[in-house]
């Protein structure tokens, strides 16, 4: 019998703290995420800064739970995955330098992470990938469709030019005066409401896979203003479910066309938008008469989190990737070149 | 005994090994080159050099600030996770002690190290060595070099000022307090660290847990969101 492998994957690049093992490339044995939100919320938004210090304050803390919870030691331990990029850079700094001190004490090979494969890579601790497939990723910073034709190989075949469809939440929560985060406040409205208002859908041109929701994004602002000047009220239910269905429209047309046209086996729902319900269902509806294997993880592993690194983290050290002591942070790390 | 000491709250990088009686290694660059990329390897380098592994390590000692947000954070965070995974203590010393370890142990008037805090203000703090012991006569703060200047001017003593920023805020200094001040050499600005080591001998250790850098400033957003918490309160 083959030894089991052990990843420790370490996730830094936002506003979580997040430390997890994982087993044989699937198996969750700890997955700690210290969140750092109702820091950020009297500010109504991520302060990186703020961020950067409380991964100071929390690093030791998370990597302890997640090694009690597994009940293993450094020994035990067969690489340490680390997120590089994309994300704040300060924030990123923390999880690098901790991951290559680990790395380091107790001569574990290290190997960097791109944390919208992590994402990807979360469906994986739910069910096992079947070549090629479709990634739909959408987050607070990203909406991308990725294709994947084997493991570790990823091509981006469609990006956001303008705001990603989590920023767009964002926005339109502060328009309609909702907490921060936004996005679940217009999910849970949105289930209250009826999309009465004629919102844009930007299909750019034939055959993008491309998203904006720029566009939208003002087309709703500009839609409270005028009633708000004609001195009418709007219903904001109405208004939320109006912008949630715009946005879910055209992600899941695309990703159907681009599910047909790439003839892939299965379809991975991906990012921290991925909790969204009113998207989980319309992909469930759309791809049920369809036959491909459309996988939406649960909730806890939509969102930033260490197991999904660890995930993606093994993948890359199976195919021999590994990073060295002058690994630094990449805030701006492209997800084709690393693989 | 081997204490491994890390100094990466500002432009100076600096790593030592020491044991009881000598210092065995020590590694300082001055260069603007991230931190970030070359802690770890100037680690891992003086420790081969010196044939010591990770695990005969029974010390860390750490460059708490201030200084640089980012870079204090960079060493702090590599010194608490060393420390927890090798499961050995941790001390966190002031990096003007640092510099003022690294200049006046024979000194016998006062010491004012200083990092540049941009917009005319400096990170300092006054330290005296007093029979052979560094003694704290004004802690650590972020001040405008101005109204530092006007706080020593009653002083009976010289002051030594150090630190690679000082041709900043030198003019003012000297026009200021004339005769009365002295300024380092060019050799003496580099915090050693085989002195944050040796400082960090015979200092209490820190639960490593709830070590945190010494930044001394809020963070911006803070202090903004403070004042205008404030503006909304007395309306
Ligand atoms: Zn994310």
């Amino acid at each position: 019998m083959e030894k089991d492998l052990y990843i420790m994957g370490i996730e830094t690049s936002c506003d979580e703290t997040a430390v997890a093992i994982i087993k044989n490339g699937n198996e969750i044995v700890a997955n700690v995420v210290a969140s750092q939100i109702e820091s950020h919320k009297r500010f109504g938004g991520v302060v990186p800064e703020i961020a950067s210090r409380h991964h100071v304050e929390q690093m030791t803390i998370v990597f302890e739970e997640a090694m009690n919870q597994a009940n293993l030691t450094f020994v035990d331990l067969d690489a340490i995955a680390v997120t590089e990029g994309p994300g704040l850079v300060g924030a990123l700094l923390i999880g690098v330098n901790a991951a290559k001190a680990i790395s380091f004490a107790h001569q574990i090979p290290l190997v960097a992470v791109h944390h919208i494969a992590g994402h990807i890579y979360a469906n994986r601790l739910v069910k096992e990938m079947s070549f090629p497939l479709l990634s739909l990723v959408v987050s607070g910073g990203h909406t991308e469709i990725v294709f994947m034709k084997e493991h570790g190989h990823f091509q981006v075949i469609g990006e956001t030019r303008d705001d990603a469809a989590g920023e767009a939440y964002d926005k339109v929560a502060r328009t309609l005066n909702l907490p921060y985060p936004g996005g679940p406040h217009i999910d849970r409205l949105a289930q209250e409401g009826k999309p009465t208002i004629d919102l844009p859908r930007a299909w750019l041109e034939e055959g993008s896979y491309d998203f904006s929701f720029s566009g939208l994004k003002s087309s709703v602002i500009n839609t409270v203003h005028n009633l708000t000047q004609r001195g009418e009220t709007v219903a904001p239910e109405n208004l939320a479910a109006s912008f949630q269905q715009s946005v879910i429209d055209v992600l899941v047309t695309k990703t159907v066309r681009a599910t047909k046209e790439f003839q892939v086996k299965q379809v991975l729902l991906a990012g921290g938008v991925a909790a969204n319900r009113g998207l989980r269902k319309a992909l469930e509806e759309a791809f049920y008469e369809l036959p491909v294997d459309l996988v939406i993880p649960p909730l806890s592993l939509c969102t930033d989190n260490a197991a999904m690194i660890a995930a993606a983290g093994t993948v890359l050290f199976e195919k021999g990737q590994r990073a060295g002591m002058d690994l630094n942070a990449n805030p701006g790390l492209d997800l084709e070149i690393h693989n | 005994m081997t204490i491994l000491a890390i100094d990466t709250s500002n432009y100076t990088l600096g790593i030592a090994l020491l044991n009881e009686e000598t210092v065995i290694g020590e590694y300082i660059t001055n260069v603007k080159v991230n931190h970030s990329v070359r802690a770890m390897p100037a680690i891992e380098a003086l420790m081969k050099d010196c044939s010591i592994s990770p695990k005969q390590l029974t010390k860390i000692v750490v460059a708490k600030g201030p200084g640089s947000y980012t870079g204090v954070r960079i060493g702090v965070t590599i010194a608490k996770t060393l420390a927890w995974s090798l499961n050995i203590p941790i001390v966190g010393i002031s990096s003007l002690e640092i510099l003022t370890a690294s200049v006046g142990r024979y000194f016998t008037g006062y010491i004012s190290p200083l990092f540049d805090a941009r917009r005319g203000q400096i990170y300092t703090g006054l330290y005296q060595y007093q029979n052979g012991d560094l003694q704290t006569i004004y802690k650590d703060q972020n001040v405008l070099t101005i109204n530092w200047i006007d706080t020593l001017k009653s002083l009976d003593k010289p002051i030594l000022f150090v630190g690679n920023d000082l041709p900043i805020h030198r003019e003012v200094i000297e026009r200021e307090l004339g005769e009365k001040a002295l300024f380092a050499e060019i050799t003496e600005h580099n915090p050693r660290p085989s002195e944050l080591g040796l400082l960090g001998k015979t200092r209490p250790t820190e639960e490593i847990h709830s070590f945190v850098p010494n930044y001394i400033r809020l963070a911006e957003a803070e202090v903004k969101w403070m004042e205008a918490n404030q503006i909304e309160e007395t309306k």
